[in-house]
């Protein structure tokens, strides 16, 4: 499956590395870039041209390390070339027209370019209030029988203990639950779901109700893993991201890297019913109370004067 | 209580900080009688590893009394004394049940953490970095131990605290460094590194019946600990070592290559050091890795190179021509105590493996920053520091 965003990447990057295709030329060898843009016999030209090679680099840089974003930088720097072309196009004369001509055409195909892929960014999934629907995998294989995984699972009032963003899901016992989420500032929000698939040990499907604050849907799948090695547990989950004050919520439950969280909530999951609990250290002290760890403390104080309390 | 935590790269100090208490019914609280500095501290006292915090305490090396326990630690008393394996293991994910403690699935909290530099996560260890769970160090005067019934072995009332403490990492380590080269009869093994892991790595080299046992460091007074077991000393600031070792095994080179260095390796000032040093000091390296290119370059065709120094992300200039086309395995791992904890116990008993003579200072866990700059400076003759609680 080709991930929308792994491309947008490799588009972004490809693109820096154009912008430093363009700019070390420029730099380097700046009458002969004069002579192809048809402006040979401009004196100011060479030193315009340094300008725009040195924005080339300052682009590339950006664009191979910095966020996706940044490709707009390259689109107001077309804009600008743009714009000094059409100068140079219009107090010139036969051959140099014409090379200038190909010139500010190569220019508008690459602004093309660029806006093409900076609107991609705008629809990136980040979870971070962009809406728009949100897809979300992870893995982890678990050192127990399906049916014994699919069974706590399928008991939806568990999930609260590896799901950081879970406060409570109460199940009314029609296949309908209710979802209760951390929210900021200590509040939560709440949805009813259903379940909309079941298959005993192998698959669990739920979705929220119409017009639930939190639009989600999810699916887990439970295969048997090769040799002595227990379940391969799948999940996939889907969020609708609207726009809008409801979008930032959405954006606030999945947290930063939204992928990440449910690969750690999956891995909470494995711990849970591989020893019956989950993880705590000095560092990370409120372990079985999921939702405690995003209020974890880094390190013990240097300088506490709390007693000894063994001796 | 008392404890040695990290402030910022080489300094650490004793600070009273809060006592540990159980998180799980599966913990204990070990009361702290003797603990030692490795080598992998100097790792995170120099600012080598990443995810270690101001305030941290430090230790992985530990042994004492059980002061309290989690109800569903059966195999434990109060009282009982234990040595401390460094690794936090479940012992009941897959890689705990085939004896890789040291890879548990469960234990480290913070795996995604490891998972960015990493790929995958290793297991959580004590005094070691967030990366690694941030589990609070035994440097101190105590200790929560998580996984109780799994990881503390009680240890024989006729046996010293200095006889058993290294059961909780640097015997074990060495001995496993040795045992993953799959030594046969005849075998020459080379060690990188006469520090404390080097020593255990020789004695376990000549127990698993390699016929001769090569130590490469330069460190006058380490080079001659390890001589005393056995070993032919190399001091490679006065020679080629590859060429040395050609000599040493008839152009063959050694048969196994057993690395115990780590990350901070030092070369004589050549460019590549120069180049080493100045790629991790800006970060695009996390290593200096001297003895593993060496050691890779030395070993014999178709030989085993078996990594035990600590390493921590990226190297550069990594032979790998010399590993594929000359059919050299590579192993590693941070070891995994728990396997080897009863058979090298009864080693230790029977007076197979000299456990004590690498202990060179003995100071109360007050001193330790004193400690530490000692064994990082290798100055005063230090080969191992161990540490008293309260003394
Ligand atoms: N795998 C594990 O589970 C595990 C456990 C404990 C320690 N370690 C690691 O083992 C390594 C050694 O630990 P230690 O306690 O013996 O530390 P140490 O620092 O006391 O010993 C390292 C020795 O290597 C020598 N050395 C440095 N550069 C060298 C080179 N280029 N060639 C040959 N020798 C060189 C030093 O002089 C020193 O004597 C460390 O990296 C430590 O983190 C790994
Ligand atoms: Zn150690
Ligand atoms: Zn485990």
């Amino acid at each position: 499956m080709q991930n929308p965003e792994r491309t947008t990447d490799r588009l972004v990057r490809a693109l820096g590395v154009a912008s430093a295709g363009l700019g070390v030329p420029m730099l380097v060898r700046t009458d002969a870039v004069a002579r192809f843009a048809g402006v040979d016999d401009d004196a100011g030209a060479p030193l315009v041209i340094q300008a725009v090679g040195a924005r080339e680099l300052v682009h590339a840089a950006l664009l191979l390390l910095g966020p996706h974003r940044t490709v707009w930088t390259r689109v107001a720097g077309d804009a600008m070339d743009l714009a000094v072309l059409g100068r140079a196009l219009a107090d010139r004369k036969g051959e140099r027209r014409a090379r200038a001509t190909a010139a500010t055409a190569a220019v508008a195909a690459i602004t093309a370019a660029d806006v093409w892929v900076a609107s991609r960014t705008l629809r990136e999934q980040h979870g971070r209030g962009r809406p728009g629907p949100l897809q979300l995998h992870a893995s982890v294989t678990v050192q127990q029988e399906p049916q014994e995984v699919y069974r706590f699972w399928r008991d939806f009032e568990n999930l609260p203990t590896f799901m950081l963003h879970l406060r409570s899901v109460t199940e009314h016992g029609d296949g309908r639950s209710r979802w209760e989420a951390n929210a900021p500032l200590r509040r939560s929000v709440s949805w009813d779901a259903e379940l909309t698939g079941d298959e005993p040990g192998r698959r669990i499907s739920w979705k929220s109700l119409p017009g639930s604050r939190v639009a989600n849907a999810g699916t887990v799948h439970f295969a048997p893993a090769p040799g002595d090695r227990g379940t391969e547990v799948k999940v996939v989950l889907h969020y609708d991201v609207p726009g809008g004050r409801a979008g930032r919520l959405v954006a606030k439950l999945l947290g930063e890297e939204p992928e990440q969280q449910v690969r750690d909530d999956l891995r909470r999951f494995k711990q849970v019913m591989e020893t019956g609990r989950v993880v705590r250290s000095d560092g990370l002290p409120s372990g079985a109370d999921a939702r405690h760890q995003v209020a974890q403390r880094p390190a013990q104080p240097v300088k506490s004067e709390r007693a000894s309390n063994h001796r | 209580m008392r404890a040695l935590c990290w402030e910022a790269p080489a300094k650490v100090g004793v600070h009273t900080v809060p006592d540990p208490t159980l998180l799980d019914s599966r913990d204990a609280i070990v009361k702290v009688t003797s603990t030692a500095i490795c080598g992998s501290d100097l790792h995170l006292y120099d600012g080598y590893v990443p995810s270690v915090e101001p305030g941290d305490v430090l230790g992985h090396e530990f042994m004492g009394e059980v002061v309290e326990l989690g109800s569903e630690v059966t195999n434990l008393r109060v009282g009982d004394r234990v040595v401390v394996p460094f690794p936090i293991a479940c012992g009941q994910c897959r890689s705990c049940k085939r004896g890789l403690t040291s890879i548990c699935e469960n234990s480290n909290p913070n795996a995604g953490l490891a998972e960015k530099i990493m790929g995958h996560s290793p297991c959580g260890i004590f005094g070691y970095s967030h990366m690694t769970g941030g589990y609070a160090g035994g440097q101190a005067e105590y200790v929560r131990v998580p996984f109780a019934d799994v990881g503390p072995l009680p240890v024989p009332d006729d046996m010293t605290d200095e006889q058993v403490l290294f059961l909780t990492d640097i015997l074990p380590t060495g001995y496993m460094g040795a045992d993953l080269c799959g030594i046969e009869p005849g075998d020459v093994v080379a060690v990188w590194g006469a520090g404390p892991v080097g020593y255990f790595a020789i004695q376990s080299a000549y127990l698993l019946g390699a016929s001769k046992v090569i130590a490469i460091d330069r460190i006058p007074e380490r080079l001659k600990l390890v001589e005393k077991l056995g070993a032919h000393a190399v001091d490679y600031e006065q020679t080629t070592v590859l060429e040395e070792l050609r000599e040493l095994t008839g152009g063959r080179g050694p048969d196994h290559c057993i690395e115990a260095v780590g990350m901070e390796a030092h070369t004589d000032i050549t460019a590549i050091h120069v180049y080493d040093k100045a790629k991790q000091l800006t970060k695009s390296q996390t290593e200096r890795p001297q003895a593993v290119r060496e050691a890779v370059l030395s070993v014999a065709n178709g030989g085993t190179v078996s990594i035990t120094g600590v390493y921590g992300g990226f190297m550069d200039k990594f032979p790998i021509g010399s590993v594929m086309n000359r059919s050299v395995t590579i192993k590693a791992g941070q070891c995994h105590v728990h396997r080897y904890l009863r058979p090298l116990l009864e080693h230790i008993r029977r007076g197979d493996i000299d456990t004590t003579s690498v202990i060179s200072h003995r100071l109360p866990l007050e001193e330790a920053p004193k400690g530490y700059d000692l064994f990082k400076k290798k100055k005063d003759g230090c080969t191992k520091v161990v540490l008293t609680p309260g003394g």
